[in-house]
């Protein structure tokens, strides 16, 4: 220290500001400034302002984009509801109609069956009516000449045999009629 | 110390003040001067060139001009102005941020090796006749001569008396020195830091080309303090460009607030 201080002598003091350098600082210093200010400035805050606007536009259509997706998302979902209650309705119908469907064809078939039956009977009483009817003409011929060669006498009186004979089927008749029922 | 006994002895000559002061390059310019428009020619370039296509998404030039806009913008002006006032001072702290800092880094930029700031005149010209009449008009023309002056020299919260003493302490701290040790803060440690990287690399080669055989080795122990102290060096620089800018906005934030 003390060395740089006699050396300092005989140069110009550091702490005294030449003129020059006052006047040159300043004008380099504005100048630059002036550079900053008019050009290089109103760039940067032109690009921030860009920029900032970006970002918030860029939020906001997100913010959008979501709103929307979630209206969708509710749409589907409320359509998917309905759907499926609509299935569930179908299948219900269908079920109570397929129920329906085989009720009445049990009915049918039922009536249809009962109906065979009754004609069958029907068929088989008229037949037995038949026969009988034909087996009455027939047995009491038979049963006369039958009668006729055992005793070898003819029957003339025609009265008293149609009554014999009729009194003969009736006893059959009442004999057979417990047996049909 | 070494090196200083060794002056005494040998034709070691040390450096001083004298080394700060060439000889003018031509008629009556001299180094730093060239240094000082240099360093506004090279600032210019690099932000008029960064800026001159800006995207949204930055390249890495783009980049790099974005972070030292931001420093000035963001982490200097906006945290000691206040968000709702700094727009406007901006381009004045970004520009006294990166010209102290160019030309601080001339220092250790090989070649160049000169830190303008070291001159005081350039320090002085850009605190006392820009920052201190801007902070001093802003104030004013925000407050008002009276309110302006009450504002800065009765600051609220004292008892009554004391302002028989602060009133002109902060009067000469505001209106006198604080321009002044502004430029003497980033003058001094450039002009120390200078020196410093001075001592040791002419002492490294005097002890290289001079001394007697023991004392050579010496030499490299000489220029590594060299080499250390101009990393030292560029962190200080650094750092002086930004207090610079911070206490010149910190001092437009003092003005422009209502109290503090």
């Amino acid at each position: 220290m003390v060395n740089t201080l006699i050396l300092a002598e005989d140069a110009p003091s550091p702490v005294l500001p030449h003129p020059s350098e006052l006047i040159l600082g300043l004008i380099a210093f504005l100048l630059l400034l002036w550079v900053m200010q008019k050009f290089v400035a109103p760039r940067f805050e032109a690009l921030y302002s860009e920029r900032a606007a970006k970002i918030e536009g860029g939020i906001e259509r997100a913010e959008q984009a979501q709103a929307e997706a979630q209206k969708a998302l509710d749409e589907y979902k409320a359509q998917l509801a309905e759907a499926r209650a609509e299935a569930a309705r179908i299948r219900d119908d269908a079920r109570a109609e397929g129920t329906q469907i085989v009720e009445e064809l049990r009915e049918q078939a039922q009536a249809e069956s009962a109906r065979i039956v009754a004609q069958g009977q029907h068929q088989l009483d008229a037949q037995r009516a038949q026969i009988v009817a034909e087996l009455r003409a027939d047995l009491g011929r038979v049963a006369v000449e039958l009668a006729g060669k055992v005793v070898g006498e003819a029957l003339e009186d025609e009265a008293r045999r149609r009554g014999t004979v009729d009194r003969f089927l009736n006893e059959l008749d009442a004999v057979a009629a417990p047996a049909t029922k | 110390m070494g090196e200083l006994v060794l002056a005494e002895g040998g034709e070691f000559a040390p450096p001083g003040a004298k080394d700060f002061f060439l000889p003018p390059i031509f008629g009556g310019v001299t180094k730093p001067m060239v240094l000082v428009v240099l360093s506004v020619i090279i600032i210019a370039v690099f932000f008029l060139l960064a800026t001159r296509s800006f995207k949204l998404v930055p390249s890495k030039f783009q980049f790099i001009a974005e972070s030292v806009y931001d420093m000035g913008r963001n982490t200097i002006a906006r945290e000691q102005i206040g968000g709702k006032d700094f727009k406007p001072f901006v381009p004045l702290i970004v520009t006294l941020f990166t010209f102290v800092l160019v030309n601080n880094l001339f220092g250790i930029i090989p070649l160049i090796q000169f830190p303008t700031m070291s001159h005081i005149g350039f320090p002085l010209a850009v605190s006392v006749l820009v920052v201190y009449p801007v902070y001093h008009f802003v104030g004013f023309k925000r407050h008002g001569f009276v309110g302006y002056l009450r504002n800065q020299l009765f600051p609220p919260g004292v008892p009554k008396p004391v302002y028989v003493l602060l009133a002109p302490i902060e009067f000469f701290s505001k209106f006198i020195m604080n321009p002044i040790t502004l430029a003497i803060r980033v003058f001094a440690a450039m002009f120390a830091g200078h020196l410093i990287l001075l001592v040791f690399t002419l002492a490294g080669e005097y002890l290289l080309l001079e001394a007697g055989g023991a004392l050579k080795p010496v030499s490299l122990l000489s220029f590594a303090f060299a080499i250390a102290m101009t990393f030292l060096e560029a962190l200080i620089q650094v750092i002086q460009a930004y207090i610079f800018a911070l206490l010149s906005a910190s001092y437009i934030g003092m003005a422009l607030a209502s109290d503090h």
